[in-house]
């Protein structure tokens, strides 16, 4: 865990805390507090989510469109054997209860009570219970919007990270793609000089290209022009630095370094003087520069995988020249 | 000087927040002033069954005037009635049946607070909430000096309360969001207050290690101190800790003390140590990396209090205005909004010791500075001096009559208290410096009589320089 920059004397809750939400926001990508993924799910929900399906407002949709509930009210079923006489005149409820025998010299109305009355109990029955299955109904409406509800935040946020996480991957990348250059700019500038013995002995004329090697029209394209003959490479020039570029470039295209700096195969016959002997002698030479420029070739690869972990802002490049002369020893040579 | 201390519960095994505020305060006092004590026989806050018995008995040596509980608190009634105050527009005779239902009912109390009332030159209430202290200043209002307690709750949206805070002589805050608040709610800026808050008996030496050995506790721990319920928010304490827990960095464990009213989640590092006494109690803070505060409401948190004392950083919830307030306005906690800021809050202060000892640090200073007895005692003490030589601001609203408490015209308390500002209060109380010289009583014409020192095994003129305060060339401290 980083250190806090307040130091203990003049420790301030109040920026502790700032930098303790920095950090979660660091953590997080944004910080979003719930109101705000509300806010978002509610209104901005297109931004982030695919609108096709999804409705931001589902549970404000439904209420509207629900009202509240109310148990229905039942239907007063009730029927006893008073039911069929009941009146609320009070003389004919007791003229009905005297002639009640005579109605029963009729018919006996007893069984249509009770069957009435059963009949009742089952409609009070039915009704409670459709009562109650409609209220579980409506509980289960309820809750299936809540989770509806629930699903397009939780999408919402899912959404957000997702967005977040693709930021930060677009970030790694692109400082990935930096470091990349970076390394490939610090292992361009290694220079490498040729030993003393190369520089004395006086450079080979100019050949011809081997017939059994095809060209490299790239690079002899761009190759410069050869060297003044028997010159002494007291001053390095541009061309030389040009010259040892393109070597670097030819170790890195593949092969060893031997067969690349004069070795039987493969070497273009224009190369300088050190390299372009085919014989075992300028074979052996060039195995004794191979061992002399592996050295700053991995000090430089190390520096490099060095600095691409460092920071982006830290990184300075330096000039050419000056990583010339530091990391290639021959430079050093009397 | 005489004067007379007004609190529903009193006594040695009554560990309640405001009546051990009342019984620190009502000893410490005794130094300066003849002492009593007006409480009620109850032991109980919720039932106020009356449980001890009634008339004059000696606590530390101070007299304490024990009078009976008319009825005890019936909670359906009591529920009913809060539903009401608090939810609904209602009359103030709503309010009135709140009081009597929530009690201690004691009208004896009552009637011997107006019929002595000239044998005191000051009472000192506590708590506003309750019907000893409604009735009590409406008996003795010139008299009247008033420690609220007040938390951001419902009750101090209720109607009836305001007369009480206005026609007081003196008001003892304990802290500026409290005074706040009381002042926003019930407009009453002109009457004298001060935010004192309280201190507390920390011992000089705790020992850690033997609350390690006595407990089993090892390596690193958080402490938590008080009732566990869901209600001083130790269920989102769980909720956070566990976040925390998921962390493989992270060594804390979490040791809680005091009585559970919830259920305690099954991990190793969460231990439960039940209702400890005080000895263990600070031996646990002391031995602890910090302090865990989840409650959202708190007038005043001793135990915040306490860990500063002892050198120790809180980490409380933001929620809570007054302990957010404290932290910034102490530098010594941190506080949470979030699981997120618990989570990192608790591990900036595992990791980084120097913020752990800074906080710790300022804690001490603030508790030597605010908190600590001699500020205590002066602040209480010029409260007094200045209310003796001033005449009383206005006199108490007469009682509503049968009509006017009909009236459906009080708004709902909860709709009172939302409708206030929140937030804790940047600026820091007025700095009362520490008193060099011993405090001197207030008056000259002191009565007291020569009496055994309560507290002198623990009084730091025997033991020299407690733990994290500055010596001194003598006197009172």
């Amino acid at each position: 865990m980083p250190d806090f920059n307040v130091r203990s004397d003049s420790v301030n809750v109040e920026q502790i805390m700032e930098q303790i939400r920095a950090r979660i926001r660091e953590k997080r990508g944004a910080d979003y507090t719930e109101q705000q993924i509300q806010e978002l799910a509610a209104v901005k929900l297109e931004k982030f989510l695919d609108p096709r399906g999804v409705r931001s407002d589902l549970l404000d949709q439904f209420r509207k469109a629900q009202p509240p509930y109310r148990p229905p009210e039942l239907p007063n079923y009730a029927f006893e054997d008073v039911t069929l006489f009941e009146s609320h005149r009070a003389p004919l409820r007791l003229m009905r209860k005297i002639l009640k025998p005579i109605l029963k010299l009729f018919f006996n109305p007893n069984p249509l009570i009770q069957a009435l009355n059963i009949q009742s109990r089952l409609n009070t029955l039915y009704a409670e219970r459709e009562a109650k299955g409609e209220a579980a109904r409506h509980a289960y409406d309820q809750l299936h919007y809540e989770v509806m509800h629930n699903l397009v935040l939780e999408t919402t946020r899912l959404g957000i990270e997702v967005k977040n996480l693709k930021m930060r991957v677009e970030s790694l990348t692109s400082r990935l793609e930096f470091n990349e250059r970076r390394a490939r700019a610090l292992e361009g500038v290694v220079v490498y000089k040729p030993s003393s013995e190369d520089r004395v002995e006086p450079a080979p004329p100019a050949r011809e290209p081997r017939p059994e090697q095809p060209p490299a029209p790239n690079r002899d394209a761009m190759r410069p022009p050869p060297p003044p003959q028997g010159g002494q490479p007291a001053q390095e020039g541009p061309g030389q630095r040009s010259r040892r570029r393109r070597r670097r470039r030819g170790r890195r295209g593949g092969g060893p370094v031997a067969a690349m700096m004069g070795g039987p195969q493969g070497a273009p016959s224009d190369l300088p003087s050190e390299t372009s002997h085919g014989d075992t002698p300028a074979l052996a030479e060039s195995g004794q520069e191979n061992e002399q420029l592996d050295e700053p070739v991995n000090e430089v690869a190390s520096r490099s995988s060095e600095l691409s972990h460092s920071e982006a802002p830290d990184f300075e490049p330096q000039p050419v020249d000056d990583l010339d002369g530091d990391s290639d020893p021959g430079d050093h040579e009397p | 000087m005489k004067l007379a201390f007004v609190v529903q519960r009193y006594g040695h095994a009554i560990n309640g927040g405001a009546e051990l505020h009342a019984r620190y305060i009502a000893e410490r006092l005794a130094r300066h002033a003849e002492i009593e004590v007006l409480t009620t026989c109850a032991v109980d806050y919720v039932t106020w069954n009356n449980e001890l018995p009634e008339g004059v008995e000696q606590v530390n040596d101070l007299p304490v005037r024990r009078f009976r509980v008319k009825h005890e608190r019936d909670p359906i009634a009591f529920g009913r009635l809060s539903e009401r105050v608090f939810n609904q527009a209602h009359s103030i005779g709503d309010e009135l049946d709140w009081i009597d239902a929530e009690g201690p009912t004691s009208p004896g109390l009552i009637d011997y607070i107006a019929s002595h009332a000239n044998d005191y030159d000051f009472f000192i209430f506590f708590s506003y909430r309750y019907y000893h202290a409604f009735h009590g200043v409406r008996a003795v209002a010139p008299r009247a000096i008033l420690v609220p307690t007040a938390e951001r709750d419902s009750t101090i949206g209720l109607s009836m309360f305001k007369s009480i805070f206005r026609s007081v002589r003196g008001l003892m805050y304990n802290s500026p969001e409290e005074r706040a608040m009381i002042q926003t709610i019930t407009g009453n800026q002109d009457v004298p207050g001060v935010v004192v808050g309280v201190g507390s008996e920390v011992p000089a030496n705790p020992q850690p290690s033997r609350f390690r050995q006595k407990f089993d506790i090892r390596g690193p721990f958080a402490v938590y101190v008080g009732r566990i319920d869901a209600n001083k928010g130790c269920k989102e304490l769980f909720d956070f800790f566990n976040a925390y827990l998921k962390d493989a960095a992270g060594r804390l464990t979490l040791v809680l003390i005091g009585n559970s009213l919830l259920e305690i989640p099954n991990h190793s590092r969460i231990r439960h140590l039940g209702f400890l006494d005080d000895a263990d109690k600070f031996d646990a803070i002391a031995g602890s990396e910090l302090l865990i505060m989840p409650s959202y409401f708190e007038s005043l948190s001793m135990v915040a209090l306490e860990a500063w004392a002892l050198g120790k950083p809180v980490l409380a919830n933001a929620k809570c205005d007054v302990l957010k307030g404290q932290c910034i306005r102490s530098n010594a906690g941190l506080y949470y909004d979030n699981e997120a800021e618990f989570v990192e809050s608790l591990r900036a202060i595992e990791h980084n010791k120097w913020v752990a000892g800074s906080l710790g640090k300022n804690g001490r200073h603030y508790y030597r500075d605010y908190y600590d007895w001699p500020v205590i005692e002066k602040k209480y003490l010029d409260m007094i001096d200045r209310l003796s030589k001033s005449a009383p601001l206005r006199a108490i609203d007469p009682a509503p009559g049968w009509f006017e408490r009909q009236k459906v015209e009080c708004p709902a308390g909860a709709q009172v208290v939302a409708a206030v500002p929140a937030g804790p209060v940047i600026t820091s109380e007025a700095y009362v410096p520490r008193p060099q010289t011993p405090i001197s009583p207030p008056l000259p014409d002191r009565r007291v009589v020569e009496r055994p020192r309560p507290f002198q095994g623990r009084d730091r003129r025997h033991q020299g320089r407690r733990h994290g305060h500055r010596p001194h060339s003598g006197g009172l401290r």
